[in-house]
Parts: structure tokens; C-alpha cells; sequence
């Protein structure tokens, strides 16, 4: 089919060679061969119809031999948009098909009669011999954007910028959108546009990775937004940081971005700069969804106990906290609070605690208890602060912490 | 690239994890396959695959510019790495005998070929030890310490030498239960050769029984139990607690079940979660390759004898069967009675 496709398109654009009536001939048979394709639905996987193929293959041969082609470069700049165009080409053909009818059919019938189809023996010079490119034809619909990688300059080029071809094509309809695009008019501006916002050479490829999106929105909706985050005091370098670690961020629009900002500032009652500052460290709070945030801020008032100023400052230290699991936080705490006997105004001081593993704490905490060194309260002695009990590695914890052995650690691990 | 293949392979067999209490048993067989996952697409080093291509390009030739084709090696990216994922998506880890979310021990894995080796070892019936704790002066309704509260009682009376002595009757009811499930007449020539070679056990689906128990620990109100057992669940080992607690005329629950052998794999060779990685996973079933052969083709044998054996004994073995079907062992604790 893409054989087809380019043949059909370099005689589009040389309709006023001699070969025009070959061209009529090609078309018209393409033509008749579309509307069948047409009915057997573009997108399906690949059909193994052989009827098909050998049709093909007769329209491909009297094609190639009697070409009269462009130079190099041309057909390689139509190869690349044949293909980008070749996931919807029932519109292209047609619109092509539609082309010829309208100039000079008449004159074109009558020197259709004259000329006779050119054989396979006809004897072609060393340079058209040359420019045939004999290449397996590409599915017309596939699962996978392996088939098409390898003849789409376009997606050769996001596979050598670091692109995860394979993570993308499994998000909804990404694959179609990327193939579509061509490199030189579409993507090089964006990236060029993503470079200029901050985003680093290194990072532009999981970026995409993450939101293929963004290649889809128009320059003028992401200058307006980057100029709106500007104009909220962030700085460039926050900017940066803010795009490149919230893939998603510049495909909302100003209004959400607004609504998500305001809403941090009421809800939360943090001062702007906070605000500021909150959003930077954790950039995909504005662009996830609000109501599992509102939902943590009612367990941490209602449930967990928590004043509004010790929640402030908690989440201050650990933004985390806000898109945490409800039902994990509420474990930690339970255990933390109950078994541990920690107090709120500790727990307020040393959030760090939520952010690991109710596990890891459980199994530490209860080899303390086992040593008898399970002191967290700052006015006695030999008193171990939370955040060591938590963020240390096993050697480390071991030794400075519990005064044991890894070994010791182990073995009472195994009699839990 | 083979060093990934060839890991992938390598890897078959059995080996044994250590269960942390409060994780389901998938979650943990689903944590040791991403781990393992994780470790193999990291060793595969793929060189990107190369393709001869000719390409047209102009070339100062005889008579001005000419057009001719010139071979290149070009990468083919089809083959890249980010175009195709990664390359190990799936392992086949089968999980041994299960264990309760709030139950830990040694927690037996297969993996690749070994899954086999998983259905030979629940054939052999093999016996596995438990070591359950225990609290007098509450029961709850699912008998273990964090159900809903159903009575409190007084434990002052109880002492070490009542519970040995319930401990004595439990088990000499189970010891029956187990000779009349394993359907030998003692007094055959058979049975002495079989007990010889080890434990008389039944080699088909029975109700759970209870080979030895004995008291480790007591300090009331808490104690702790020892148990080995056949084709249990830890909640019938909670079971078996609270009925203990009935028996000495007060109530008990059961605070920890924790599994301390299963079959031949025993806690020392059972891998905490600091371990789990390619290289421990890999050596733990080299180690236990011979000693699960030698099991498995012992007890193999013994079946293949029982099974003869069983077709003599059927008429016999099934009118007492059928006068003590649908019967538990602790039922016939109080039928003793």
C-alpha cells in the first residue's frame, strides 16, 4: 500500500510530465481499489488477503518501471508524508481522487486510449534501476509502533532523543497522534519551545514519555500558560523544575491552573509565598485531581486529630502527605499514635514518619522494645528521634541506633 | 544479552521466603516476581541489531555526477530497546502451602520448572511445624487476639501441668486419628517397615490432625505452643487454642501462628525481605536441590506402597471411615471424653 501511496503522490505532483496518462490509469485503478479498502475498515490488524497482495503487486510493478521520479530528496520527504498520512488515507486519496477529474478530462480520456500500460521487460536506465526502493509494504493498521519506527524519520528521531516508544504507544490513541506529526513543522518547535522554558536535553525524552500530549497543543496556549505561571512571581528556575518534573502541567489550561493555585492558598490557609514554595516541591498537585487533597484534609483534621497549624506545617515539610492513601495514613498514625504512644506535637515535628513504610516501622519499633531502648520521648534519656528510626538503612540503624548486630536485627526478624 | 537469558533458565526450583505477619501471600510472591523482574531486564545489555542497507547518493564518476548505491550499516530500530520494552515482562512463580495475612513464617516459592516440584511436594503430604502464642482470659470471634470481644474470664486456676495434660490428650486423639486415616493394620509387617523409614502418615485429602504438640513457653497469661501438623490452615490452628482455652475451663486466644518448618525447608534457609534479590534466590535452590530430590523420591516410594496396600485394606478401612466421616480430631477429643 505504501508503494501506492508514493507513487500515487509523486504523480500528483508531476501531472504535467508525459507520463500523465499513466498517472490517470494508476489513480483510477488506486481508485477502485481504495473504495474496496474502504469498506474493509482502514484501522483492523493486518488481513492476510492474497487476492489483495497480487493486485498489489501488479500495480506496484507497472508503477516503479515506467516512473519518471524527482530527485532523492523529494521522495524521501514524500515517503515521510505518505507515511505519517498513511493511518488515514481513505481522506487523502479521495481528496487526490477528486484532484484529476476536475482538470481536462477529456483531452486526458483520449490520450488514454492512445498510449499502451508499459511491460516488465521494457529496459530502464542505470539511474531509475537505481532509485527503486524494493521494500516490504507496512501494515495498514497495527498494535505496535515497531512496524512503522524504522521508515518514519519522525519517530527514528523521538527514539533517538530518548523517547519510550513502548510506554507511549500504550497510552490512548498517543501512537496515532506521534505518527501524524511531522518532526521538522510540528515537534521542533515544542521541544525547542520546552527547552527554552528550562527543561533539560536529558530530560526531554521522559517528558515525552510521560505526555506525548503536549506535541498536540498550540504554541500560543503554552506561551500563555509559562506567562501566567510567570506572572504568579514564579521564578525561572521554578518554572523549570515546576514543567519538567509535572510532564502534564503545561497541557491545562490557565483557568484550572488558577482554580488549583487559589483553591491551595484558601483551603490550606498557607500564605503566598508557602504556596509558592509547596507547589514547586510538589508540582503534581495541580495536576491531579482535588478531591482525593480535600479528602486527606478531612482525615488529618477529623480522624487523625491534627490542628489546622500543625497540618500547615506538616505539610509544609512533606507535600506528600496531601496525595497520600487514606487508609495507609490512617494505619501509620494508628500504630504510630497507639502502640508507639507518640504524642501529636512529635509527630508534627518529625512528619517523615508517614512518608515510609508501616512495616519497616513496626519491625524497628519492635526490636527497640525487644533491646528495651524504645524511648521516643525527647525529655528523657537515650532518646531516639523518629526521622533517624525511619530514614537510616538497616546497617546503619543497627549499629548506631539499637547498639546490635545486622545478624541479631535478622534473626528477631524471623521470630515476628 | 545471554547473560539475561541465561540467568532466566538457570532459575528454576524451590526456595523459601520468610513471611512478614500483616501482607497477603500473593502480595508477597507478586513482590518477589517484580523484584526478580527488575534484576534480569537490568542484566540483559542488548547490542542494537544492524541492518545492511543500500543507499543512493551521488559519486564523482566518469562523466560528471553519477547515482549509485553505496552499503551502510544502519541500527535497526524496530530492535531498540525504547521501541520494543523491555524484555522480561513474566515469570512463572508458583506459591506453596498459603499462609493468612496475619500469620508469617517460611513461605514456600517455585519458580520456572520448579513449579512441578510444588504439585510432588503437596502429593507427599509432608507435615509442617508451627509455633502459635497464646493469651488466656479472652475469647473473640474469630479467636485471635484482634476479633470482636465476645467474653473475659479468670485464669488464675490454670497451670502449667493442666495444660500439658490437655496438650498429652489432644495429641494421643490425634495420633488415632492419624493411624485410622492412613489405613494400616499395625499388626502387618507392612506397617513396621513403613514406620522404620519414618512418620505412618495418610497419603490422600484428610481433615487437619496433629502429629506432636508440646508447650514451649509459660508465663500466664501468655504461653506458647509448638505444633506439627498435616493439611492445616493457621486458623484451625487458632482453633485449636481457643478450645484449649475451653478445656481448661477459661477462655484463650491466639496472638501469633508462625510457620517454622515446611516439608524440608526450615527457617534458616527461609530468605527475609532484605534478601530477595537474583543472586540469594539463586543460591537458596542450589542449596535445597538435593535435599527436595531425596524427600520427594522417599516419599514417592512410600505412596507407591501405600497405594498397593490401600486396594487390600479398602473393605475394611471403609466401614470405619464411614462411622467417623464428617468428624474433625477435636471432635473426637470430646468423644473420648
Amino acid at each position: 500500500m505504501a508503494f501506492w501511496a508514493r507513487q500515487i503522490s509523486r504523480r500528483c505532483l508531476s501531472v504535467k510530465t508525459s507520463n500523465v496518462a499513466n498517472s490517470i490509469q494508476q489513480l483510477r485503478k488506486s481508485h477502485r481499489t481504495w473504495i474496496q479498502l474502504h469498506e474493509l475498515s482502514v484501522l483492523s490488524l493486518l488481513r492476510t488477503d492474497n487476492q489483495f497482495f497480487q493486485r498489489g503487486l501488479k500495480t506496484y510493478q507497472s508503477v516503479s518501471l515506467g516512473s519518471r521520479l524527482q530527485s532523492t530528496n523529494s521522495s524521501n520527504g514524500q515517503i515521510v508524508s505518505s507515511e505519517s498520512n498513511l493511518l488515514s488515507p481513505v481522506n487523502h486519496y479521495q481528496q487526490q481522487a477528486e484532484i484529476i477529474p476536475s482538470s481536462d478530462t477529456e483531452t486526458l480520456y483520449e490520450v488514454w486510449e492512445d498510449t499502451p500500460p508499459l511491460s516488465a521487460l521494457e529496459e530502464i536506465s542505470e539511474e531509475e534501476a537505481v532509485q527503486i526502493v524494493a521494500e516490504p509494504p507496512l501494515p495498514l493498521g497495527s498494535f505496535t509502533l515497531r512496524d512503522y519506527v524504522d521508515r518514519s524519520e519522525t519517530l527514528s528521531k523521538l527514539v533517538l532523543l530518548g523517547v519510550d516508544l513502548s510506554k507511549v504507544e500504550k497510552r490512548p490513541h498517543a501512537g496515532q497522534l506521534l505518527l501524524r506529526l511531522d518532526f521538522e513543522k510540528d515537534i521542533r518547535k515544542r521541544l525547542l519551545f520546552l527547552k527554552d522554558v528550562g527543561v533539560e536535553d536529558h530530560q526531554l525524552g521522559p517528558f515525552l514519555t510521560q505526555n506525548p500530549y503536549i506535541l498536540a497543543v498550540d504554541m500560543e496556549a503554552l506561551e500563555t500558560r509559562v506567562a501566567y505561571l510567570k506572572s504568579k512571581k514564579f521564578g525561572k528556575e521554578a518554572v523549570a523544575q515546576m514543567v519538567s518534573r509535572a510532564p502534564f502541567l503545561l497541557s491545562f489550561s490557565v483557568e484550572r491552573l488558577d482554580n488549583r493555585l487559589g483553591f491551595f492558598q484558601k483551603e490550606l490557609g498557607l500564605s503566598v509565598q508557602k504556596t509558592r514554595d509547596l507547589v514547586v516541591r510538589l508540582p503534581r498537585l495541580l495536576t491531579g485531581s482535588l478531591e482525593p487533597i480535600k479528602e486527606n484534609w478531612q482525615v488529618c483534621q477529623v480522624e487523625l486529630g491534627f490542628r489546622r497549624n500543625e497540618i500547615q506545617q506538616i505539610v509544609s515539610k512533606i507535600p506528600k502527605i496531601l496525595t497520600a492513601n487514606k487508609r495507609k495514613l490512617t494505619e501509620t498514625f494508628d500504630y504510630l499514635h497507639n502502640v508507639m504512644g507518640i504524642p501529636h506535637h512529635i509527630l508534627t515535628n518529625f512528619p517523615q514518619v508517614f512518608n515510609s513504610k508501616l512495616l519497616r516501622v513496626k519491625e524497628r519499633h519492635m526490636f527497640l522494645t525487644f533491646l528495651g531502648r524504645a524511648q521516643y520521648d525527647p525529655a528523657q534519656p537515650s532518646y531516639i528521634s523518629l526521622d533517624k528510626l525511619v530514614s537510616m538503612p538497616d546497617e546503619v540503624f543497627c549499629t548506631e541506633i539499637a547498639k546490635a548486630s545486622v545478624k541479631d536485627f535478622e534473626k528477631f526478624l524471623k521470630t515476628l | 544479552m545471554a547473560a539475561g537469558r541465561a540467568a532466566r533458565t538457570g532459575l528454576s526450583g524451590l526456595f523459601a521466603v520468610y513471611k512478614p505477619p500483616g501482607v497477603a501471600s500473593i502480595r508477597v510472591r507478586d513482590t518477589v516476581e517484580t523484584l526478580l523482574l527488575k534484576e534480569l531486564n537490568s542484566l540483559e545489555q542488548p547490542a542494537v541489531q544492524q541492518q545492511v542497507r543500500f543507499l543512493p547518493t551521488t559519486v564523482e564518476g566518469n562523466a560528471g555526477k553519477e547515482l549509485t548505491l553505496t552499503v551502510t550499516q544502519l541500527p535497526v530500530l524496530a530492535a531498540h530497546p525504547l521501541v520494543r520494552g523491555p524484555e522480561f515482562t513474566h515469570l512463572k512463580i508458583g506459591a506453596g502451602h498459603r499462609l493468612d495475612t496475619k500469620s508469617s513464617g517460611v513461605f514456600v516459592l517455585g519458580v520456572g520448572h520448579g513449579n512441578k516440584l510444588l504439585t510432588d511436594m503437596y502429593n507427599a503430604h509432608l507435615t509442617r511445624a508451627y509455633t502459635v502464642r497464646g493469651l488466656f482470659g479472652k475469647a473473640t470471634d474469630d479467636f485471635s487476639d484482634t476479633g470482636r470481644l465476645i467474653e473475659k474470664t479468670t485464669f488464675d486456676h490454670v497451670t502449667r501441668d493442666k495444660l500439658e495434660q490437655i496438650l498429652a490428650v489432644i495429641q494421643g486423639t490425634n495420633h488415632k486419628a492419624l493411624l485410622m486415616y492412613s489405613n494400616i493394620d499395625l499388626k502387618t509387617q507392612e506397617a513396621y517397615e513403613l514406620a522404620v523409614e519414618g512418620l505412618i502418615r495418610p497419603m490422600e485429602k484428610t481433615p487437619p490432625l496433629i502429629t506432636a504438640i508440646r508447650c514451649l513457653q509459660f508465663a500466664p497469661p501468655e504461653f506458647q505452643l509448638e505444633i506439627q501438623c498435616l493439611h492445616e490452615t493457621p486458623q484451625y490452628l487458632r482453633k485449636i487454642v481457643h478450645e484449649i482455652g475451653l478445656e481448661l475451663k477459661s477462655t484463650a486466644v491466639c496472638t501469633q501462628v508462625r510457620r517454622i518448618r515446611d516439608g524440608f525447608f526450615t527457617l534458616d534457609s527461609a530468605l527475609l525481605r532484605t534478601h530477595w534479590n537474583l543472586q540469594n534466590i539463586q543460591n537458596s535452590i542450589q542449596d535445597s536441590k538435593i535435599k527436595v530430590k531425596v524427600g520427594l523420591q522417599r516419599s514417592l516410594s512410600c505412596q507407591a506402597r501405600s497405594g498397593k496396600r490401600h486396594t487390600d485394606m479398602d473393605q475394611v478401612a471403609e466401614s470405619k471411615l464411614h462411622s467417623t466421616e464428617g468428624t474433625s480430631a477435636s471432635d473426637l477429643t470430646h468423644k473420648m471424653r
